[in-house]
């Protein structure tokens, strides 16, 4: 992973604390983390534990109260108005009132692209979350499952290389989220993408991931990063391999470390 | 299967019928005939009293046999409303002389249409023309029933008419006062209401926006708006007329006073109706303010705004009426009401406030169609 290319993303002495009426809430302290390109990182760890923080301030919807952030080498200010990311919230947050096509095209009709661009990388992006036939439908028609990776499509469609996913599958069944992981995991095969990925789930970061990032609540901080060996390639039943095992048992070791001295 | 399905409204009718009967006339001038069989007096239902019993009794006891849903709400309809056509022409020239069994043979008839509205009720068609076609029959005759009993009332007790006219002759007045009708509609509706309306809803949501864009608007805008819309429409009708002339125009300065408010308030309202979730992604989008107002906001925002506008359309229209009385051209729709008042013409007023229920209908009618297209999204409209 060791490039000329600066990081994908440099976080060194990262803190973040937000007023609240009850006093100051440390979401994030002191936070170092270099993520480099072409890996797939998941955050994981309880509630509260700063891992969507951490994303949002990647994603320059919060911003850090004291440490740098570099994404591309740049500030997260800089590099969201250059469009450097694409984002995948915990809900579809599709617009009801356009198709399924029209959510799609929506990043590329505020970048400005023409309509022929915009039909062609539509049709592509659908095609790849295996959505081809539903482009003249609305969010409200389809299925949760369906409405999610329609949003990961509108993520994709606008082809930047650092894809944020804040639990994109936490409100859906086993079934539908086993189905989606094995389509995201192709997909950054394919795409070669870098992807951040937050999740309350031990199997599904170990399953996804190059390396889990282990965290731990107030104040929100990491406790361990995990470098998985898992091969790229992975079939669903990798997950009942004892090297699969291990790593998950070293997860869940670590998510107790960070709860220990709290209760 | 029971060839006989008694059905309560139907068995009243036929008792009540049958009371009538007993009873005997029905009206002064028949029991004057009766007392006097000598004398020539002329009085209603002379020749009509047998077909009447003759209409609600097979209607009545065709109904209750075992028969098609629709065959027995046809016979229903029929019988019921013949009934009701020929008391209500037999009564005319003999108002204020009705007796007992008038009322009651008026409520046998309104008794069937009420069985013949419950049939229709329960039908649930397959076809999509038949379900609209019933949607609108039954609160047609609904309607018509309302009418038919106010025109029996109104005739058979002889309410004086500057109390209350029967609807017919309200419906005369309209067929002979069409062009002055017009007139009113064209100046009241067409100009002082529309131009208000457009106006007033217009500004309203650019003030919104404004106020949206601009935090010291919202502080400042908002408070003195809620006083304007405090402000009594009676107080400043007459200063518009004296700002704007005696011609639509002060009306529709009315107008836009009443309706500006409520349209501001809904869209502030809606503009903060878009979720943080869907704002946050337009702003990784790296969308301007322009941009996510326009892609998402308004949209978002477009139940409440078309909430505004519907409320608007009803306001509208009132302001218009309401600001005519005080000063005003010879024509308009506020100012014949407050004129044909004063002389005595209460059909006239009748027949204003007809047109303007059915203008302020059709307006609603069409913002609501409007709103159907434009928020076919809402689960309000889609359903679920």
């Amino acid at each position: 992973m060791i490039s000329i290319t600066p990081p994908v993303v440099a976080a060194s002495g990262l803190s973040l604390t937000f007023q609240t009426s009850d006093g100051p809430v440390n979401a994030l302290a002191d936070v170092d983390l270099t993520i480099g390109k072409g890996e797939f990182v998941s955050f994981i760890g309880p509630s509260g534990c700063g891992k969507t923080t951490f994303l949002r301030v990647i994603a320059d919807l919060e911003k850090p109260t004291a440490g740098s952030i570099l994404v591309n080498g740049m500030t997260p200010e800089q590099a969201r108005e250059r469009r450097a990311y694409g984002y995948v919230f915990q809900a579809a947050a599709l617009f009801p009132w356009r198709t399924i096509e029209r959510n799609v095209a929506l990043p590329l009709e505020i970048m400005g692209l023409s309509q022929t661009e915009q039909r062609e990388r539509v049709k592509r992006t659908l095609d790849l979350v295996n959505l081809t036939g539903f482009e003249k439908k609305y969010p409200w028609q389809l299925s949760g499952g369906m409405q999610q990776r329609a949003s990961i499509a509108r993520a994709l469609a606008f082809d930047a290389d650092l894809l944020l996913m804040d639990e994109p599958f936490g409100a859906l069944d086993e079934i539908v989220r086993d189905h989606l992981n094995k389509q995201l995991l192709e997909l950054w095969a394919r795409t070669n993408k870098t992807i951040c990925f937050v999740t309350h789930s031990i199997p599904e970061a170990v399953y996804l991931s190059t390396r889990i990032v282990v965290m731990s609540p107030r104040p929100g901080r990491v406790t361990d990063v995990i470098q998985s060996t898992l091969p790229k390639e992975r079939p669903l039943h990798i997950r009942e391999t004892p090297e699969f095992l291990e790593i998950a048992a070293r997860v869940r070791e670590g998510l107790h470390a960070g709860h220990s001295y709290e209760d | 299967m029971r060839w006989f399905t008694p059905s309560w409204q139907v068995l009243v009718a036929i008792v009540l019928c049958v009371v009538a009967a007993v009873l005997g006339p029905a009206s002064g001038p028949e029991a004057g005939a009766l007392a006097d069989p000598t004398a020539t007096i002329i009085y209603p239902y002379f020749t009509t009293k047998d077909y009447i019993f003759g209409l609600i009794f097979p209607a009545g006891a065709i109904s209750m046999m075992r028969i098609p849903a629709v065959a027995a709400a046809l016979v229903l309809f029929i019988g019921a409303h013949g009934a009701a056509w020929l008391l209500l022409s037999g009564i005319a020239g003999f108002e204020g002389t009705a007796l007992a069994p008038f009322y009651l043979l008026l409520a046998a008839a309104w008794l069937l249409a009420w069985r013949c509205v419950t049939i229709l009720s329960s039908l649930a068609p397959a076809g999509r023309g038949e379900r609209m076609l019933l949607r609108l029959l039954i609160p047609a005759i609904f309607g018509l029933w309302l009418l038919i009993i106010w025109e029996a009332v109104t005739r058979g007790a002889g309410v004086p008419f500057v109390l209350l006219p029967p609807p017919s002759a309200i419906a005369a007045r309209i067929a002979n006062s069409l062009p002055i009708l017009a007139a009113d509609v064209k100046q009241t509706i067409l100009k002082a209401v529309l131009a208000g309306y457009v106006i007033g809803c217009g500004a309203g949501l650019a003030a919104a926006i404004l106020a949206d864009r601009f935090g010291f608007l919202r502080r400042g805008l908002l408070p003195i708006g809620n006083m304007v819309s405090a402000l009594p429409i009676i107080g400043i009708a007459p200063i518009m007329v004296m700002w704007f002339g005696f011609d639509w125009h002060s009306k529709a300065a009315v107008v836009v006073v009443m309706t500006f408010f409520p349209m501001l308030v809904n869209t502030v309202t809606g503009l903060a109706a878009s979720g943080h979730m869907e704002r946050d992604l337009m702003r990784t989008y790296a969308a301007g303010y322009w941009q996510t107002l326009v892609k998402l906001r308004l949209p978002a925002a477009a139940p409440f705004i078309f909430n505004a506008l519907k409320i608007n359309s009803t306001l509208a229209l009132i302001g218009a009426i309401v600001a005519e009385f005080f000063g005003t051209p010879v024509v308009g729709m506020g100012f014949r009401i407050s004129t044909e008042v004063g002389r005595m013409n209460i059909d006239m007023v009748w027949a204003e406030i007809a047109v303007a229920a059915v203008a302020g209908s059709v307006f609603y009618g069409v913002v609501s169609l409007f709103e159907r297209a434009a928020t076919f999204w809402h689960p309000s409209v889609r359903g679920g």
